[in-house]
């Protein structure tokens, strides 16, 4: 297939950004979407043009490193990773737009490519379990309900890739940071600092203006990995408690 | 100087020690453990560790360093450590809990180990890996990873290729990732403490050594190009495999071998760089597009029926329409005890050959049908589509993400793909390489799956190395600190540091036709064709030539553009590529010269009469530990062979046997 592809070009976090329009044809509809763009990048390199810098990595939809809002939706049309994307999804002589994750706490780096640094400190503000290695009992001395581990399972699922952010009006990473409070919250090993957790979590997500959450829901709409709306619920109760 | 062998290489003195204790192997652990000096709390936080890579192995090490109040610095090339490839892993991560009774134990862990690598891992190493595995486990639940729970609420566990147990312990099809994230936060935690620094969107470019022992690198900023110079008491290598360097492979598109290689470039010896692991369940190649392959976890094994049609007429017919008594489920036929549950080598060479023989299926890529059937058509007769979609519904949905078809309708199409490298850094009992301070765990070594790696046992290495081995071992050589200090203008650091960019400002002078693709694409084909599944001296000699053209082309027509100032995707992937042309001879050296077939390394010459790997003891029983030598250009010249025996006191040798 033939496309006509729009995409932001902007060389520094300082330089001027643009959409430049690039045709592309012989597309494949096996290829990823990332494949595509590599077409492109071959392309443009024979060209003697810079070739367009985005994030990827596993190409399996497990790393959370590629982004990409494809046609103003994060991820594109599928509930799942640009990686994972691929271009049966998109017909012969369409035009694609490209842009990056938009976001206060998400500044660009260059072309398609964000700087997610802020959900690590978020994670280093209280995102774990306080455990050294060596100090752990026998594992099977502590029985979790399949029920309990299913979930956490569920929420544990996060890959961090930001399309939740990106994808609401607020730019809030409350899906991100609910997804981890449920993931440790449902579970006995996750009790003991869950009150301090929260309080800690939520501070540093604040202090990376990260917007508020009006319950719009579009960032579960937009996860690859369809963690559900209702762990921001579980982060509001945990929150209130903890402030009780 | 030692004549040269085969035109290519030339001997070098063997390895005579290993450093493990003497003693029962039971007990060399623990005696390791007490004969390793300590360093007193107080003085941990004057010392210093850079940390290379933040997968499995170096995330666990950086935090269990950081908690006992080391400094740490901690790099990665991605914009997070939680990205690192570990995270790709699906099925699971063994241990020998025996919570099932079913006669498992640290010994049989050993010996299924040492028997899946057929017999070319170190002894002691492997021992202490089955030890301390259950340790892992017990850390990786107080973390909180979600294992799979049974109703009772105790940990489920599923079998595994290569073993008759149920000894794996797996998060749904993504255990990896769940224990990736574990090792993560117990590093962010520490971060957050401030005992470890982190350096994300760093490359690691070179190590310097100072008086003979690792004392720091030089990395390269990735987002403002800026080369920096990072000090230290210690460095370790976590970075990773090569399988990068067959362009098309199950690693992630960063993978690469630079941090290794330019280690074995300055002095570290490279060890069995040719065993390779095919892996049998991959979703097969569609095009000439393709930028990576995907794996189908080894877990649907389990489950999954492999077979391909008894008849070649009936290799593009709808897989639904062949009757029962039309199909060849060849792993059942010939391995009858293991059947579907082989070692990964076994069944990727039986694909082959199935598809040597015409009986392949899926599209004609060239003239050629490149897959065999998994199918789950009797899994799903005798068990609910919720109870498989429960234990494989995520892999099913990527495998009809990526071709369009439903494996709960279709039999799925696997082939094999490179997958991991046992081979890596040699390293000592300790982990330490022979570059005195400077230590390689996880992929990065090639220390404990000798010629072939059972499933879900390279998540415990990595977990092994990381949490339990590596931070009692690395500090017997802190404990000789505090080191003099290294200033930032010595000689060795303006060296390692000019070298750096002098190699950058060619790779961006060059100009030449040729995109860094066009030679990695190129390099890869090679490889796959004369050092993958099956090799044979005519193929090997012929790579050689190939790759030296291939290498010399590259530094004289390709083609790098933009600047070194700023971020540079093209730049980055120049220099690993420029690293895989140089270990790409080393691996068909290293293939060339061992005349038996062993695991994964299957020399065409050495077979039985029915077709398996046959080795040979009397000459080959031994790691290939290889010595870089240099042209006086700086190109690489005859590698130098040392051999370490191997000695095997608490398993018998024997002829490997699934049958």
């Amino acid at each position: 297939m033939n496309l006509t592809l729009k995409i932001w070009r902007q060389a520094g976090p300082e330089a001027p950004g643009e959409m430049v329009t690039y045709p592309v044809s012989d597309i494949s509809e096996d290829m990823s979407f990332l494949e595509m763009l590599d077409v492109l990048n071959e392309q443009l390199n024979a060209k003697g043009e810079e070739p367009v810098a985005f994030d990827s990595d596993c190409r399996e939809g497990i790393c959370g490193m590629c982004s990409l809002m494809i046609n103003g939706e994060a991820h594109g049309p599928e509930v799942t990773t640009t990686c994972q994307l691929h271009m049966r999804s998109f017909t012969d002589g369409d035009t694609i737009t490209i842009e990056p994750w938009r976001a206060e706490a998400f500044p660009l780096v260059r072309d398609l490519i964000v700087d997610r640094s802020a959900f690590d400190r978020v994670i280093q503000a209280g995102g774990y379990v306080s455990v050294n290695t060596g100090a752990a009992p026998e594992a099977n001395n502590l029985q979790v309900r399949k029920e309990k581990a299913d979930r956490a399972f569920d929420t544990a699922t996060c890959i961090g890739c930001g399309a939740c952010v990106a994808a609401c009006p607020n730019a809030s990473g409350m899906l991100f940071l609910g997804a981890k409070i449920t993931h440790l919250g449902e579970l006995p090993q996750g009790q003991a600092e869950r009150d301090a957790r929260v309080v800690k979590m939520l501070s540093q997500h604040d202090a990376e203006d990260f917007g508020g959450c009006q319950n719009l829901g579009e960032c579960a709409a937009a996860c690859p990995k369809e963690i559900p709306l209702d762990v921001i619920n579980q982060l509001n109760r945990d929150f209130m408690k903890a402030k009780r | 100087m030692a004549e040269l062998i085969d035109d290519l290489y030339r001997l070098g003195d063997p390895i005579q020690d290993t450093k493990a204790p003497e003693g029962p192997i039971e007990d060399k652990w623990t005696a390791a453990k007490f004969d390793n000096k300590l360093v007193n709390p107080s003085n941990r936080r004057k010392l210093s560790v850079i940390i290379v890579g933040t997968g499995l192995a170096g995330a666990s090490a950086a935090a269990t360093l950081g908690e006992a109040g080391y400094h740490v610095k901690s790099f990665c090339y991605q914009d997070s450590p939680r990205r690192a490839h570990s995270i790709a892993a699906q099925g699971g991560i063994n241990a020998a809990k025996n919570y099932n009774d079913d006669g498992d134990s640290v010994y049989r862990l050993f010996y299924d180990t040492v028997k899946g690598g057929d017999y070319r891992s170190r002894e002691d190493n492997v021992y202490r890996l089955a030890e301390v595995a259950n340790n892992i486990i017990d850390q990786c639940v107080a973390q909180g990873v979600p294992f799979a729970r049974d109703y009772g609420g105790l940990l489920d566990n599923r079998s595994f290729g290569g073993v008759q147990v149920a000894r794996t312990f797996y998060a749904r099809g993504q255990t990896g990732q769940q224990l990736l994230i574990g090792a993560y936060q117990a590093m962010e935690r520490q971060v957050g403490a401030g005992t470890v620094e982190q350096f994300t969107r760093h490359e690691m470019l070179e190590v310097i050594v100072v008086d003979g022992k690792a004392r720091g690198i030089i990395a390269r900023d990735m987002v403002t190009g800026e080369i920096e110079t990072h000090l230290a008491d210690a460095v370790v290598l976590a970075s990773g495999g090569y399988g990068n360097v067959f362009f098309l492979s199950t690693n992630a598109m960063g993978c690469n071998v630079t941090a290794t290689w330019r280690a074995h470039r300055k002095g570290a010896y490279f060890g069995n760089p040719c065993y390779t692991q095919i892996h049998p369940t991959c979703i097969p190649v569609s095009g000439d597009h393709q930028s990576k392959l995907t794996l189908m976890s080894e877990s649907l094994r389990n489950d999954g029926r492999i077979w391909v049609p008894k008849n070649r007429e009936d290799a593009d017919k709808d897989p639904r329409d062949i009757p029962e008594e039309d199909r060849d489920y060849y792993l059942e036929r010939i391995y009858p005890a293991f059947g579907n549950l082989v070692p990964r080598d076994i069944a990727s060479r039986q694909a082959k050959y199935m598809c040597d023989d015409g009986r392949g299926v899926g599209p004609l890529v060239g003239d050629f049908r490149r897959g065999v059937y998994l199918d789950f058509a009797s899994a799903l007769s005798r068990m609910s589509r919720e109870a498989i979609d429960e234990k494989y519904g995520n892999l099913f949905d990527m495998y009809q993400r990526i071709t369009g078809e439903d494996p709960r309708e279709v039999p799925m199409r696997i082939y094999p793909a490179v997958h991991y490298t046992m081979g890596g850094l040699w390293v000592d009992y300790d982990l330490e390489t022979t570059i005195p301070g400077l230590y390689a765990v996880g992929e990065a070594n090639f220390s404990d799956h000798g010629a072939n790696r059972l499933g879900a046992s390279s998540l415990m290495q990595c977990l092994s190395d990381g949490y339990f081995v590596l931070p009692n071992t690395i500090r017997n050589y802190l404990a000789q600190g505090p080191f003099e200090p290294v200033a930032p203008d010595a000689p060795e650091v303006r060296e390692a540091e000019e070298s750096v960019k002098s190699r950058i400002d060619t790779l961006l002078s060059i100009n030449g036709e040729r995109s860094v693709d066009s030679f990695h694409r190129e390099l890869g084909h090679i490889m796959w064709e004369y050092c993958g599944m099956e090799r044979t001296e005519e193929g090997l000699r012929k790579a050689i030539d190939l790759i030296r053209s291939l290498r010399e082309e590259f530094w004289r027509n390709v083609r790098v553009l933009g600047t070194a100032d700023t971020l540079n995707q093209s730049l980055e992937k120049a220099g690993r590529v420029a690293d895989f042309l140089e270990l790409g001879e080393l691996m068909c050296i290293d293939a060339l010269h061992r005349r038996e077939s062993c695991g994964g390394h299957f020399r065409a010459e050495s077979q039985t009469e029915d077709g398996e790997a046959l080795r040979d003891d009397e000459h080959f029983l031994y790691v290939a530990a290889w010595e870089f030598a240099g042209e006086p250009s700086g190109a690489p010249g005859a590698p130098v062979l040392h051999k370490e025996d191997l000695i095997y006191k608490a398993i018998e040798l024997k002829q490997r046997s699934y049958k």
